[in-house]
């Protein structure tokens, strides 16, 4: 009996120690990923075709777009920083969804190809990369700090209770990728007067937070017909936010806390 | 001279002359460095097809964007 259990276990040994590998079958993958070169504006923007071998390349987006720009096409151009979801770099369109490539996992059936487009209707940079300096205005505009006009009692820590704390959960956590406000029909047709989801959501969370003392002044500063109605409760936004958060809530509670107030 | 301009063109004109009027808020000496360089810019495009509607209106994105960023007072001279 220890013959067979001994055999058995160098035969595990042996196979674990084959150095050489089994020779796998390339499963490749097609990548069309939207191009478009700003030192030559004349021409216009088109889908270029990779292929990428799945055995290769690890398991998510952000992977195979990184294997093609080390290996293939060096001028490929993307945003992206942390690789783990939680800067909001990478953020863009694939297959159809606004999300982070680096939390994307490819689909791993080679018959089908993944279609790669930068944020819908965004003026673009260059290649994936739009341009976010409006997104980024608008959140200026809302004035995304803690603003008070008394110093606290003790002097020292604004405080607060352990409810008014879980009522910012769910709104800290946005990266502000992007992704959600690039997804509402709403903000494509009028950016430049609607904030956007996002960044509603972010007014929101400085609206609800028991340590700030503007919440009057900010409430007045989204009562018009255009920064916060223009939402038309599409949902595109909760749909999409690769973190799972829910602006589309949020915009409600605005809406709520503007009608009662 | 064309016959009437067509609204593209009146917007790239008009940028031109934004752009010449920022300079005369730089410093004396580097005026003519400015000019040269708005002039070799839109000299560089100046072949571009009149209907080319797409890249025309993304060179005046460009461009008004660069003039937002050269416009700026501590912005003293150019190459």
């Amino acid at each position: 009996m220890s013959g067979i259990l001994k055999r058995n276990i160098v035969g595990v040994i042996a196979r674990r120690g084959l150095a050489t590998e089994v020779a796998q079958e390339a499963r490749l993958k097609t990548f069309k990923i939207y191009r478009w070169n700003p030192d030559h504006p004349a021409e216009k923007p088109k889908l270029q075709e990779f292929k990428v071998d799945l055995n290769k390349c690890g398991p998510m987006v952000l992977d195979a777009l990184l294997k093609i720009k080390d290996e293939q096409d060096a001028t490929l151009t993307l945003r992206r920083s942390c690789r783990e979801g939680i800067c909001g770099s990478c953020a863009m369109n694939i297959g159809g969804r606004n999300t982070l490539a680096c939390l994307c996992k490819i689909d791993t059936d080679v018959s089908k190809q993944t279609k790669i487009y930068p944020l819908p209707h965004m003026y673009i940079v260059k290649d994936l990369v739009p341009d976010l300096t409006q997104f980024y205005k608008q959140y200026k505009s809302v004035q995304p700090y803690l603003q008070r006009s008394k110093v606290p009692e003790d002097g020292r820590e604004n405080l607060q209770s352990i409810e008014d704390r879980k009522k910012l959960d769910g709104l800290y956590e946005c990266i502000l990728c992007a992704c959600c406000s690039t997804s509402c029909p709403s903000y494509w047709w009028n950016q430049e007067q609607y904030l956007g989801p996002a960044v509603l959501m972010q007014a929101y969370r400085w609206l609800v937070d028991s340590r700030d003392q503007a919440s009057k002044f900010r409430k007045e500063m989204l009562q018009n017909s255009m920064s916060l109605y223009r939402c038309h409760t599409i949902m595109n936004c909760t749909r999409t936010c690769p973190k799972g958060l829910n602006p589309g809530y949020a915009i409600a509670e605005i809406k709520k806390a503007l009608a009662t107030s | 001279m064309a016959k009437r301009l067509s609204g593209l063109q009146r917007e790239v004109l008009q940028m031109y002359r934004q752009c010449i009027r920022a300079t005369y808020s730089k410093p004396k000496a580097s005026q003519p460095n400015f000019v040269k360089h708005i002039r070799k810019e839109f000299r560089q495009y100046q072949d571009l097809p009149r209907k080319d509607f797409s890249t025309i209106e993304h060179l005046l994105r460009v461009g008004h964007r660069r003039l937002e960023m050269y416009s700026q007072p501590e912005v003293k001279d150019i190459h």
